[in-house]
């Protein structure tokens, strides 16, 4: 019997979604920086025409969307270590949403200083 | 009150079956449980369900009612309707056995297999522990003790859904009362069963089980706290 579940409408469940999905595309994106990174090898010219080629806004915002989720898969992280192997806390709801604000606001900085 | 509530209920066997809808007198101060009873007593007498105490004590009639697991017998209906209609349906997780019977056994079997059961020191007839009531140790326990087994945090839990082995949270919820409790002989004994594949390191802390709990235990904590206890063990060289 296939079930609808609506038990995973809490602050938890997406903090843990969250964090799946952030992992997951920092995946996929190390390999592709590693790549860029490797232009070098090649020559000089062809990891700063890459760079010159990152100043467009589209490529601005997806690297604002990408500091956002490193932040937000670093603070995640932190969360889980610090329960797991120091202590318990209550105020779990207020260290996700303060994960996810501090996340987006420092994605907001770059976005600011670009 | 005067209208009715619209209310569906998955009819079948071995998870085959399909909701069948009835209409219900809408009560005040109506539970769930009592809709349920209401549809066997007056409208479907083959109906199957299991409950007991209707106090909330015994853990026997959670089901899943609007896609949410619960107590139905502590459940008003006033909380849950959604626009007169209510979905019931047998507990996720579990095999089915017939309409809303689910079979618990595996629930329990797996308490056991997480070191559920109390094996004292031996030495306790002769030297009876002084247990402090306020000592943080047993403060810990009595916050996890309250169980009573109604299988919800099991249900709502999305690990237990995708690992078969998984031990869910209510075990590690009773392993962590043992672990915490001064009266066992070997505390080490327990680390080692919830540190086996399907033990603590499963859970993925979505929390699902500390939302839905009904005497609003916090199994996630339960849980974190023996993943620091066996981390320690593993430490210390004793796992």
């Amino acid at each position: 019997m296939k079930q609808l579940v609506e038990s995973r409408a809490h602050v938890a469940y997406v903090a843990f979604v969250v964090h799946r999905l952030s992992g997951i595309s920092l995946a996929v994106f190390l390999p592709v920086h590693f790549l860029v990174l490797g232009l070098v090898i090649e020559s000089t010219a062809a990891l700063d025409g890459f760079i010159a080629w990152t100043d467009q806004p589209l490529v601005k915002a997806a690297e604002a969307i990408l500091i956002v989720l490193l932040c937000v898969h670093l603070a995640g992280g932190l969360r889980l270590l610090l329960i797991e192997f120091v202590v318990w806390n209550d105020r779990q709801k207020l260290f996700i949403s303060g994960g996810f604000a501090i996340s987006l606001a420092i994605g907001l900085l770059f976005l600011l200083n670009g | 009150m005067v209208s009715d509530i619209k209310v569906e209920i998955f009819k079948g066997e071995n998870g085959q079956g399909d909701f069948v809808a009835y209409e219900v007198p809408r009560l005040e101060s109506q539970t769930v449980l009592d809709v349920v009873t209401y549809i066997q007593r007056k409208l479907d007498p083959a109906l199957a369900y299991r409950f007991a105490c209707r106090v909330g004590m015994c853990g026997s009639c959670a089901m899943m009612v609007n896609n949410r697991p619960r107590w139905t017998c502590r459940t008003h209906v006033e909380e849950v309707v959604k626009q007169g209609q209510l979905k019931i349906a047998p507990l996720r997780n579990l095999p089915h056995i017939r309409d809303l019977a689910t079979d618990m056994a595996p629930f329990f079997d797996k308490m056991q297999k997480a070191g559920g059961c109390f094996v004292a020191d031996a030495t306790v007839p002769q030297h009876m522990l002084e247990i402090d009531p306020l000592s943080a140790a047993r403060q810990e326990v009595d916050a996890g003790i309250e169980c009573i087994g109604c299988a919800v945090c099991y249900a709502a839990c999305d690990v237990a859904a995708w690992k078969a082995d998984y031990v869910g949270p209510a075990a590690l919820n009773r392993a962590w009362t043992l672990v915490k409790d001064e009266r066992v002989a070997d505390v080490n004994w327990y680390l080692k069963q919830v540190a086996l594949d399907g033990g603590c390191t499963s859970c993925h802390t979505q929390g699902a089980c500390s939302v839905h709990c009904p005497k609003s235990l916090n199994p996630s904590r339960s849980i974190a706290g023996l993943k620091q206890a066996m981390a320690n063990a593993f430490l210390k060289g004793v796992l």
